[in-house]
Order: structure tokens, then sequence, then C-alpha cells
């Protein structure tokens, strides 16, 4: 079982390598990648150091050029693979038919990856990116329950990655605008999702008020912890009732089921957090590495750390951590 | 020299969970009306089954019979097994029986390709490029719907490009009139607005025939939930530029039939149409065009 981890700079991505990763993904400085931040990414000097690191600890390394590429800048998105070839890199994360269209054509050695963002949660959807691009991996969106999981990896049309620990996108990835609805912007087209540049706090009174494109997001009295306003966890009004209408801020932690995830025949798991801090990737990843090893060490009775828990949990958004859609209420 | 065809008036499947009588009565009015092509189906949750694909095939052949062209529409979001082997069951009749598919996932895709059958490209695929756009038509797509997130004249240059470089030629439908679904989950919003577990959700959406909107807590409607959907706290209105939308490629304009008055927005688009006016659905306070004028989508030109 392979753990994929991100880096959002060459610190960071030294730092997962030397924790443990098994390979660390990352994705360059324009809207190519769904984590098109500010201050993240790599340039192509940053991005030939990082494989040089790598290779000589043998990591791989894997590019996310998972946004979907737009009609009027198409180039770009074809320019991102031609210096995934030109870096060497081990694998390509793709969402966009386009753009695994021109890398199967093209550079039809490089292996391709059908990013989260690709949206395929069922075999049958996987057959034909396999038919028709030779994915050798999917990652599947944070959508499914451990049997739907399952039923993906044991059809075997292709290796399966699964999400195992970070920021939880409660939609089928790929297939949100919410964003954009509100601010013009989002994961498909610019790699972004409630950008920072259309966040605002305000504070009335004792209420600390958070709004992103000048729609209110959330409203914290006195001694609340105030968080990011991603739009789907702040707190709506719907039939007189005033709560976390789609979701509460939470982080996924699948630690508890990683014997049932490997035994259901997945492959990799994958770390979420490219825009995290170098400290931030480095606790996480030390985490997963431990606990991958003693898995494979004895499978049958694998026990976790309670330590492992009241660390990842510091790390949440919101001190909170949930099993998603592998919990019962989601299904 | 070939005669551009006239522009088509589509009716989007139901996006909400309406008993089976009010469905029927429905299509009743439908097959009475100027509407052109009628998609079916449940594409929203595979618990809602008021009507079993019998009922919808039913319902076709009486649209065929009044002249509608009509298209079996898919799921959106396909997890479990059985939600699999339904989609499958619905691609196989529908190429028996001589009807496109509308494709929301790439699951219908492999399956529609596998049986040679043509089929429409619903709203959720993704389609941003011409070069995406061909890999589908070469797979069978003659319909495509862009991403309700793209402009209008991103539209626009997709189908210059597509028709400069493909020899196969692609219908173009764009969504004109309803709320617009701006995300799928696996989780149900309504069942969870009432604090059920998604699989013992008693079928409360029926009580919601319009979904149930969401404030924010200074009041503005920012979200309409619809089991695993959030849709649009506002209704896309494009209907008074639909000249713009014929001019950047459209061949079919959509209309979601999300109340009974919409029959009456088609009979106005319909005149509208045929006298060359530009006034359908005057611009109100719950309606918005942002994303056709590249702008966030919630917002109004």
């Amino acid at each position: 079982m392979e753990l994929v981890c991100p880096a959002g700079n060459l610190p960071t991505f030294q730092l997962a390598v030397d924790k443990g990763a098994d390979a660390v993904y990352i994705g360059f400085k324009d809207n190519t990648n769904a984590r098109h931040f500010s201050g993240l990414n790599f340039n192509d000097k940053k991005a030939l150091r990082a494989i040089k690191y790598a290779q000589d600890n043998g990591t791989k390394l894997f590019v996310a050029i998972n946004t979907y590429a737009q009609q009027d800048n198409i180039q770009q998105w074809r320019t991102a693979v031609d210096r995934v070839a030109d870096i060497g890199a081990d694998a390509l994360i793709a969402a966009d038919l386009s753009v695994m269209d021109y890398a199967t054509s093209k550079y039809p050695n490089i292996p391709i990856h059908l990013s989260v963002q690709g949206s395929a949660t069922n075999y049958a959807a996987l057959e034909f990116y396999v038919d028709r691009f030779n994915i050798r991996r999917a990652v599947l969106p944070r959508v499914l329950s451990l049997k739907q999981v399952k039923q993906v990896a044991e059809s075997n049309k292709v290796d399966v990655e699964v999400f195992g620990f970070g920021s939880l996108c409660i939609m089928a990835e790929g297939r949100c605008y919410l964003s954009s609805y509100m601010t013009g912007e989002s994961p498909n087209t610019q790699g972004v999702c409630s950008p920072a540049k259309y966040v605002e706090w305000k504070e009335q009174g004792d209420v600390l008020e958070s709004r992103l494109n000048d729609v209110v997001i959330d409203r914290y009295g006195p001694g609340e912890k105030a968080g990011y306003p991603t739009l789907c966890k702040g707190r709506f009004e719907a039939e007189g009732k005033t709560y976390h209408v789609l979701e509460e801020p939470t982080s996924l932690n699948t630690l508890n089921i990683l014997p049932e995830l490997h035994k259901a025949g997945v492959k990799a798991i994958k770390i979420e957090g490219r825009q995290r801090s170098p400290a931030y990737v480095g606790q996480v990843v030390g985490i997963w590495r431990e606990a991958i090893d003693r898995l494979m060490a004895n499978p049958a009775d694998f026990k976790t750390e309670a330590q492992w828990f009241s660390t990842l949990q510091t790390l949440s958004e919101g001190a909170q951590t949930t099993l998603g859609a592998y919990s019962r209420p989601w299904q | 020299m070939t005669q551009a065809q006239p522009t088509k008036i589509s009716l989007a499947p139901l996006p909400y969970f309406w008993p089976k009588d009010r469905v029927l009565a429905f299509y009743q009015e439908v097959a009475k009306s100027d509407v052109d092509v009628v998609y079916l189906g449940e594409t929203v949750c595979s618990k809602r089954r008021e009507l079993r694909l019998d009922d919808w095939f039913e319902i076709a052949g009486h649209l065929v019979e009044h002249g509608k062209e009509v298209v079996l529409s898919t799921l959106a979001l396909i997890e479990a097994e059985s939600e699999l082997h339904s989609l499958k069951q619905l691609c196989t009749r529908a190429a028996e029986d001589g009807y496109l598919v509308e494709a929301n996932d790439m699951a219908a895709v492999k399956y529609l390709s596998d049986l040679n059958a043509f089929f429409v490209i619903g709203p959720a695929m993704n389609i941003y490029n011409a070069d995406s756009l061909a890999v589908l038509a070469e797979s069978g797509a003659i319909r495509w719907l862009p991403q309700l997130e793209m402009a209008g004249d991103q539209v626009a240059a997709i189908v210059a490009d597509y028709k400069a470089s493909q020899l196969k030629t692609i219908e173009t439908e764009i969504m004109a009139y309803g709320h617009m679904t701006l995300a799928y989950s696996a989780r149900c919003y309504t069942a969870r607005h009432y604090d059920y577990p998604k699989d013992q959700c008693k079928f409360i959406c029926l009580e919601h025939p319009q979904g149930i909107k969401a404030k924010s807590q200074d009041g503005l409607e920012i979200f309409t939930l619809n089991g695993i959907q959030t849709q649009s706290g506002k209704c896309l209105n494009l209907l008074n530029q639909w000249q713009d939308l014929v001019a950047k490629g459209a061949t079919h304009l959509r209309i979601v039939p999300e109340h009974d008055q919409v029959l009456e927005i088609v009979a106005d688009l319909k005149q509208a149409m045929e006298a060359g006016e530009n006034q359908v659905l005057p611009l109100k306070e719950q309606h918005c065009n942002g994303y056709w004028n590249r702008i966030a989508g919630m917002a109004v030109v």
C-alpha cells in the first residue's frame, strides 16, 4: 500500500520524502492544478530539484494537472503536460479528457492517474478511461462507502487510490460549481474554491461575521472558534433553522478503517493538503508512515495509537475529524 | 447550401420528487405544449421510485405519438452496484427502442458506446473545450450541454473550434431557465435537514416539490436543497437573451420543469422566437444570469 503525500513547495517536498512518503504530488505555478494558491507550487527549476531529491531517495513524484483545460487557453494545459514529460515525473494526475488525450497521443509512456477531480465513482466509468486512455490508477471521490470502494477495487479495472486524511470535500469532486456561483472562480476552471481574495471579516458588536464575495457565510458569537469561510461549511438558514446546512467544518480521517481499505484491495492512500505548511505535512506523513508500516507487518492484528489520533485531531479543520462517506448517516 | 434548422425548445428531466399522479398529469400537458424535445427520467436519486422504468417508457411512447422527440436521462452520481445495473438496463432498452439517452456519468458513456448508440452529453459531464467534446463525439455523442459555469463567449469558441476541426456536426443545447444544479454529494441534504439518516429518509423530499430554500444569515437565498443536489438559490433566466444563445451556437434551448407554469414560459418563448422578439420573461429579483456573462453565477447583468 503506497503512501501518496502533498507538497506545495520544495521544503515540504523534501520533508515528505524524509518522513517516508512513497510518492509526493505537486502542481505547477498556474491554474492547471486544483490548488492554485498564491505563493504555492513549483516552477521548472524547483520541480527539477524536487525530482532529483525524489530520485536520490527512491521516492516517486507525481504532477497534478487536474483542472479542466479552458478553451481560450488550452495551450497552457498542453505546455504543462510537456513539462511533466520534460522533468521525467512518474505519473500525471489528470481530470480533463483533452489533457489525457494530448498526453496519451504525445507521451504514451507517462502513466496517467485519473484525478479525484475526474469524478469517476464506479467501475463502468473507470472502464471508459482505461479503454480510452489506458489509465493506470484512479483516485476515488470522497463520496463512496467502504462497500462501494470495495466493489470498485474488486472489479480490478485499475489500481485504486483513496483519501486518508485532510480537508474534506463533501461534494463529488469535479462536480461542484458552488464556488464559481458565488465568486466566478471554481476548482474546475481556476483551481480554487472559496478564494481568499473574496473573503472578508466584519466585527459587529461582539459578533464576528465571515463573508465570501459579500455573502454571509457564518457569524460567530463570543468564544466561538471562527473558521475559513469555505462556502459549503457555513451556517445558513433553512425553514427557520440556522445550522451547517451542508457540512460542519471537519477533516477526513480514515485511520480506523485502514485494514479494511487494505483488504478491499486499495493500492494507495492519499494525504490531502498541498496548501499546508511543512510542519503539518511532516507530522501527518510521519503518522501515516508508521500506521501503514505497522499494518503491512501484521495485517491481521492492526492496532492504532491514541497519540496518532490526538495529533491528527489538532491538525484538523475545526479540530474535528469524520469518516465522511464511510460513516452511516451519509449512506 | 443547407438550411439552418430552427432552434428547438427542450424540457429538462424533472429535478424534484413529485408524486406519480402529478408527473403523469404534467406530461399530459407537455404532450400538448410547444416543447420539441423532452428529457425523461430520474437523474437525482435512485431511491426515488414513484415511477418505474416501464412508466417512463410509457410516457415516452405517448409523447412520441404527439410528435415530441424523447431522450431518456440517466442518474448523475452512480455509486452502488444496483445503480449501475439500472443504468445498463435503461441504456439497453433505450437503444433497442430507438431513443436517445442523455449520459450524465461516464458509466453511461461506457455502456452506450458499447451498444454503438448515439447519446447526449448531459450538464454534469465537464466539457470545457472542443478537444474534450471531440473525444466524446468519437464515442457517439451527437449533442452536448455546456458546463453551466461557462460563459457565452467560451461556448461560442468551443462550437467554432469543433466545427472547424471535426467532420461530424454536433448539436449544442443551452440551459435558458431554471435553478442550476451546482453540486452532487453522497449526502442527502433534505434528509439531513430532518436529521434522518439517508437510508431512512422517509422520502421526505416528496414534501418539497420545489426543494428547500437555504438563506444566508442576512436573508439572501443562496442554495436550494434537492436531495443529494445543491442547486442555486436564484433561478437562471437567459430567456430574454435567447437570440444571443442562438448566435453563440445553441441549437436547443433548455427549460427546467420545476413548477407547473413552465409550459406558459415555453409558450412565451416560442411566441417570441417566431416573432423575433427578445422579451420573454422580465428579469426578477430572484433571477440570475452571471455565468453567461463571465462573472459570478449568482450575479445579474
